[in-house]
């Protein structure tokens, strides 16, 4: 008891955020339920980033009732690549990533195959809303599939990574780059075992990174260091989280960017309930820097004033 | 601000609570313990006979009020049939049952709670009844004659004379009198009649009292017959056999007479079996009866004014705002993970009829069988709808299986799992597969095992005997569960299991 109470005390100075807090400091006085639906349906998000100039990947189909399944093999016969994902998913759940195709069958990034019938079934399974919050019925998202800039390529075991940064009242507080590894399937998801390495917010260099609940230096899979790797295009990367707030509304957002070798920085989804594993990437608490922003957010008009501040006052502390 | 508001009204709650809480222990004298009850008893009539197909009309003697036992609730199972109920003075009440066409094995249901001591005895006297001269023909008469005159002449009253009476008859050698009157091996119902008969005769008045001896847990219960007298105002009560002499043996008066407990016309091969059992109800009903008229009104509008069946019902539905609080801490403070929010306390409802032991296995099995038949149904495709649809039917038919099988095998525990909630088995079963599907079998156990650890903890709560009895006697102390969850509701430091996860972040 007494460790566990001295734990509490220096992971309270550490400014280390629960979910406690930040569901009732953070998520519930800042966003607004009315903007939920915003980032809730990933139909919704694209259409309005794409509204906004904001570059998203290219949509090439919607499913939205079981009768227009019937006209997917047609549509995806156009696309030797591409990804399915439900609108209404959370967690990375429900995601098919198809790199290409073996005769009939489409080759998935886990280096699993499926056929024409359990692409099908998948899909008719988004649809009646096995992966969507609540169960309500749901819309499936066929679009373009990124072929990741080759910056990650020595930390990456396939998938594709991406960078999820944390944005409060228009300023970008924290990021993160996710790797997947072998375990998480392809998937960036930290909970499903993907690799999330922080980075510097002044620099968009990479520090350390965080694998389930401890810290590591290489990569599982490929074993190669995590840290010193910038991330192009990261002044780019910062704009793109800073407008994410006048795009959603929402005060308390996770941006996830992918990096797309030729396209650049792409929207990839907006998070209302963005994960805390990533102050363990970054070894630093959240709370000290959302309680500076809340203190000094006013006075920051511009997006370019936003970003600045991020820079300024979030660098990485020297080890 | 927030805070300040939310603690106000938190408080205002437990300050609420608490007034009525005092209230009603210092005032109204409601007991804070549930060992402080008194008796309940149970009775069952099962009713059976052949019915030949054309009308029926079948009677039943009802047990009635006395002195020491009253008639709580009662109630009639008897499909398709129609029913009265007929006051006969001085034999008991009869309940008609009536069908116009009925054919092959009827059953026909009555039961009745009944509640012991607790209720002053009625002061009025009961009228003296006419006394009948019993009908004796020449011998027998003489007979009856004789004995009478001897038992008088050594008896003070009534009651001796009562007493001297069965004493003689009970031990009646054969040449005697007694024994002529009552022929070879008397029945117990014989020298009942024989003695009721008597003391006609002499002048008191008389009568034979059928009814069960009350006793926990009883499946064929006999129907026993005695004597009621009537002296100095009031009708006594004599036992032939030494039944009586038991301490606390409770005999329940069923009718009077000698009339069979049912008849039938349009049937055959009637036969009944009464079973008894007890149960306890909180001294409560006590406390009641000794309410001023105000707060009788108060408490006409609270749980005790509603019949018992519900306020059964609603012993279980107030202590599950308890095992909500307990699961609001296990999930927001400690951050046990489970299935669903609110399943693992269904789960602890359903356990309190198998126990936590047999709960959990039961629950194991069937969701490690449906879990089976899931991945199965995985190769098939099919869409959700129906997918969900075949799992409920797999899942009842599993529970009736293991019902059958448990019986067998001599488990009476079994017999409760067609309890379980057979829907929210099914989520379950789906939601664990989806899981196990993206996230691995590691987190599905975990999950499964969280929602069993915490369904376990929260029926062992809402099964300790305090708390039910203080949620359903002061169901005002749920303000007080409502102000601590509202003040959950504002928890935001770490949960337990965070401290864990972010261990590093702590240097």
């Amino acid at each position: 008891v007494i460790n566990a109470l001295d734990i509490a005390r220096r992971l309270r100075s550490a400014g280390v955020l629960g979910i406690n807090e930040r569901n009732a400091e953070y998520t519930l006085p800042y966003n607004r339920r009315a903007c939920y639906p915003l980032v809730d349906d990933k139909v919704l998000t694209k259409q309005l980033a794409m509204n906004a100039g904001v570059a998203v990947p290219d949509l090439y189909g919607v499913i939205e009732i079981n009768r227009q399944l019937r006209d997917l093999p047609a549509l995806l016969a156009q696309h030797p690549s591409f990804v399915v994902k439900p609108a209404r998913g959370s967690q990375g759940d429900g995601i098919i990533v198809v790199t290409g195709r073996t005769r009939s069958l489409f080759r998935v990034a886990d280096g699993s195959f499926l056929d024409e019938e359990e692409m099908t079934f998948h899909v008719s399974n988004i649809l009646s809303g096995i992966y969507s919050l609540g169960g309500q019925t749901d819309k499936a998202l066929i679009e373009y599939r990124v072929r990741f800039d080759p910056a990650f390529e020595a930390i990456t075991y396939r998938g594709v990574p991406d960078v999820r940064i944390i944005v409060f009242l228009g300023v970008p507080v924290m990021a993160m780059v996710r790797l997947p590894t072998r375990i998480s399937g392809g998937k960036a998801n930290l909970h499903q075992g993907a690799l999330g390495a922080g980075i510097d917010m002044a620099s968009g260099r990479t520090l350390t990174a965080v694998w389930r609940t401890s810290i590591v230096e290489e990569h599982p899979d490929t074993g190669n260091p995590v840290a010193g790797i910038t991330i192009p295009q990261w002044e780019t990367l910062l704009e793109l989280g800073a407008r994410s707030y006048e795009l959603t509304g929402l005060g308390y957002q996770g941006i996830d960017i992918v990096l797309d070798r030729d396209k650049g920085p792409l929207i990839l989804e907006l998070n209302a309930r963005p994960g805390l594993a990533i102050q363990m990437a970054n070894r630093a608490g959240l709370r000290l820097r959302l309680e500076k922003v809340e203190q000094y957010h006013t006075g920051l008009k511009t997006i370019a004033e936003r970003v600045a501040f991020a820079k300024e006052h979030f660098a990485a502390q020297p080890a | 601000m927030r805070r300040a508001h939310l603690y106000i009204l938190a408080g205002s709650l437990t300050a609420l609570a608490l007034a009525f809480f005092f209230y009603k222990v210092f005032v109204f004298g409601f007991p804070l313990k549930p060992e402080a009850r008194t008796d309940l008893w149970r009775v069952e009539v099962q009713l059976q006979f052949e019915a030949d197909g054309g009308p029926v009309k079948a009677s039943l003697f009802l047990p009635q009020r006395t002195g020491t036992l009253t008639v709580v609730d009662q109630s009639f199972v008897s499909a398709g049939y129609g029913l009265t109920t007929e006051p006969q003075p001085g034999v008991g009440i009869r309940a008609i049952y009536s069908v116009r066409e009925a054919k092959g094995l009827q059953t026909l249901y009555y039961r009745a709670v009944l509640q012991s001591g607790g209720l002053p005895e009625a002061q009025e006297r009961d009228p003296l009844p006419q006394v009948e001269p019993p009908v004796l023909m020449g011998p027998q008469r003489a007979a009856a004659e004789r004995i009478v005159g001897i038992v008088q002449r050594q008896s003070a009253d009534a009651a001796t004379f009562a007493a001297l009476l069965v004493k003689r008859l009970k031990n009646a050698r054969s040449g005697e009198e007694a024994d002529f009157l009552l022929g070879y091996r008397p029945s117990n119902r014989r020298l009942v009649t024989v003695a009721v008969q008597l003391l006609q005769l002499a002048g008191i008045p008389a009568r034979p009292v059928n009814g069960v001896a009350l006793a926990p847990e009883r499946r064929d219960a006999q129907f026993h017959r005695w004597i009621e007298y009537h002296a100095e105002g009031r009708w006594r009560t004599l036992h032939v056999r030494d039944v009586g002499q038991q301490p606390g043996q409770v005999f329940l008066p069923w009718w009077r007479g000698t009339a069979p407990l049912a008849e039938v016309s349009g049937g055959k091969h009637l036969r009944h079996t009464v079973s008894t059992s007890r149960a306890f109800e909180y001294a409560v009903r006590t406390a009641l009866a000794q309410q001023r008229a105000l707060e009788k009104r108060f408490i006409e509008f609270s749980l005790f004014g509603l019949p018992l069946q519900a306020q059964s019902l609603f012993r279980i539905i107030l202590v599950i705002p308890v095992g909500i609080l307990l699961l609001v801490v296990l999930r927001n403070i400690v951050g046990v993970k489970t299935f669903g929010t609110f399943m693992p306390v269904l789960i602890a409802l359903s356990f309190r009829a198998t126990g936590v032991f047999w709960g959990v296995f039961f629950l194991s099995i069937v969701v490690g069988l449906g879990l089976g038949v899931r991945f199965y149904l995985e190769r098939l495709k099919l869409l959700l709808v129906p997918r969900l649809a075949v799992i409920v039917i797999v899942v009842i038919l599993l529970l009736a299986a293991l019902t059958v099988i448990s019986f067998h095998l001599g488990f009476d525990r079994g017999l409760s799992i067609g309890l379980f909630p057979i829907v929210i088995l099914t989520m379950t079963i789906e939601r664990m597969t989806l899981v196990w599907e993206e996230r691995g079998a590691t987190e599905a156990f975990q999950q499964a095992a969280g929602s069993i650890f915490v369904g376990a903890l929260c029926y062992l709560l809402m099964n300790v005997p305090v708390v039910e009895h203080l949620a359903f006697v002061f169901p005002e102390l749920l303000l007080i569960v409502l102000g601590a969850t509202l003040l959950l509701g504002r928890y935001t430091g770490y949960r337990l299991t965070e401290l864990w996860r972010f261990k590093v972040l702590a240097r």
